[in-house]
């Protein structure tokens, strides 16, 4: 069972790092949004230092969905998929993989990179960490339930704002308990702990329902 | 091992397109499905594999393994390939063989060994989109050989094969049939198998 599945990873994150690839388009998006936000805010530390960890986590919200519109349609495109469902592998696990592989390869550069751009808006070393930990745990769960969005718009042309719009009311609570997280790590009334289980609570849920519905979607569409 | 489909009844888009067919097809043999444009070739193969509900009927593969469903036992060919254009041949193949196969089996070729099959060793290391339309064709193929599954279900498998590549493909699927394997085959051309029976699909 382990070794299909591996062979998968290894063939999602091969497609996703060559030219062309899902792998540098977010981080580059990431990186851009929140690179231009103290130029439209203008050099406020203070404002910066407030807002920092908001803007990290939309920026890395709209990153992950920017990627994710091709997670299935690139496969059922070039007829992978009609495979997946011949396979013995339960096409379940195949999401999973693939949800995992595409996380490695594009919300792994997000957090390593949220660090450096949490500096050019003035996030001290506190909340710095903040970002990161929530980053680590929040940002598995918008794959996730992206790729329901995705799934579900396997069949549509240029499908990406439609998955967008049927994703993001499905992500509101990983973006503000994330964000009460992040903002709770820098000082603040509120204890980090609470919002960060709230978080870690969201992905897990996300972990076991996600594969299920997107390959559920998957299968009646294939049909 | 014996195909069986037993009245087999397809609808698509509100139409009818299978109304109960029934044909059975013994280890060895192979079928070639032919009829005109939307007579249901490529339905009645997809139907087969389980990628179309069925409106009626049934398709069962007699005398495989037991635990085993009938579409883990096949393979299915159509149009679009199936191969990363951004990873090579051989990355493509490779991927394939570890996820389409069950236990290691005798009759699956090494990659190596598939590409040879059909003429493709030199270029294993290219990427796939780089390759002719004819050559990604012929690594399509390959995949068929890379995991033994008894039973191929090829939608037009010649398309922009060479004569060379035809022969060689043919020679590929007698070699198959001798190892006890089942083909059907949707094609508007001759496969180049001497023994194989036709099933015409008219238009309705």
């Amino acid at each position: 069972m382990s070794a299909p599945l591996a062979a998968l990873f290894l063939r999602e994150w091969r497609v996703a790092r060559r030219i062309g690839g899902s792998g540098a388009m977010g981080v580059v998006f990431f990186l851009t949004l929140v690179a231009i936000v103290p130029f439209a805010l203008g050099p406020d530390p203070n404002l910066l230092a407030r807002i920092g960890p908001a803007i990290l986590w939309i920026a890395a919200l709209l990153a992950t969905l920017l990627c994710l519109d091709r997670l299935f349609q690139a496969d059922a495109e070039d007829g992978s998929l009609d495979l997946f469902h011949l396979a013995e592998t339960p096409l379940e696990l195949a999401v999973l993989v693939k949800c995992a592989a595409h996380w490695a390869a594009t919300g792994l550069p997000l957090i390593l990179a949220a660090p450096f751009l949490g500096l050019m808006l003035q996030q001290e070393t506190m909340a710095l960490l903040g970002v990161v930990a929530t980053l680590l745990v929040g940002t598995p769960a918008l794959t996730l339930i992206g790729a329901i969005g995705a799934a579900a718009t396997v069949t549509v042309r240029r499908g990406g704002l439609l998955m967008a719009l049927l994703v993001l009311p499905l992500t509101i609570p990983v973006l503000i308990f994330g964000v009460s997280a992040a903002q709770a790590a820098s000082g603040g009334t509120v204890p980090f702990y609470a919002p960060f289980a709230i978080l870690c609570a969201i992905t897990l849920a996300a972990l076991a329902l996600c594969p299920f519905a997107a390959a559920a979607a998957l299968r009646y569409l294939g049909e | 091992m014996r195909l069986c489909v037993e009245n087999l009844s397809v609808s698509r888009g509100g139409r009818l397109v299978l109304d109960r067919l029934s044909f059975s097809l013994s280890a060895g043999q192979a079928l070639v499905v032919t009829g005109p444009n939307g007579a249901g070739k490529s339905t009645l193969l997809r139907a087969i594999a389980g990628l179309l509900p069925r409106a009626g009927g049934a398709v069962a593969l007699a005398g495989g393994p037991p635990d085993v469903e009938l579409p883990q036992q096949a393979h299915y060919l159509a149009h679009s390939d199936g191969l990363k254009s951004a990873l090579t041949v051989e990355e493509n193949l490779g991927f394939w063989s570890r996820y389409l196969a069950r236990a290691p089996d005798r009759r699956s070729r090494t990659v190596d060994a598939a590409l040879g099959v059909v003429g493709l060793g030199h270029i294993a290391g290219a990427p796939f989109g780089a390759l002719s339309a004819g050559q990604k064709r012929r690594a399509a193929l390959a995949r068929l050989l890379v995991a033994f599954r008894p039973l191929w279900l090829l939608d037009e498998p010649l398309t922009a094969l060479d004569r060379a590549s035809r022969e060689k493909f043919a020679a590929a699927m007698r070699d198959h049939c001798a190892n006890g394997g089942l083909i059907v085959a949707a094609t508007h051309e001759p496969l180049g198998l001497d023994e194989a029976s036709t099933l015409t699909l008219g238009a309705s």
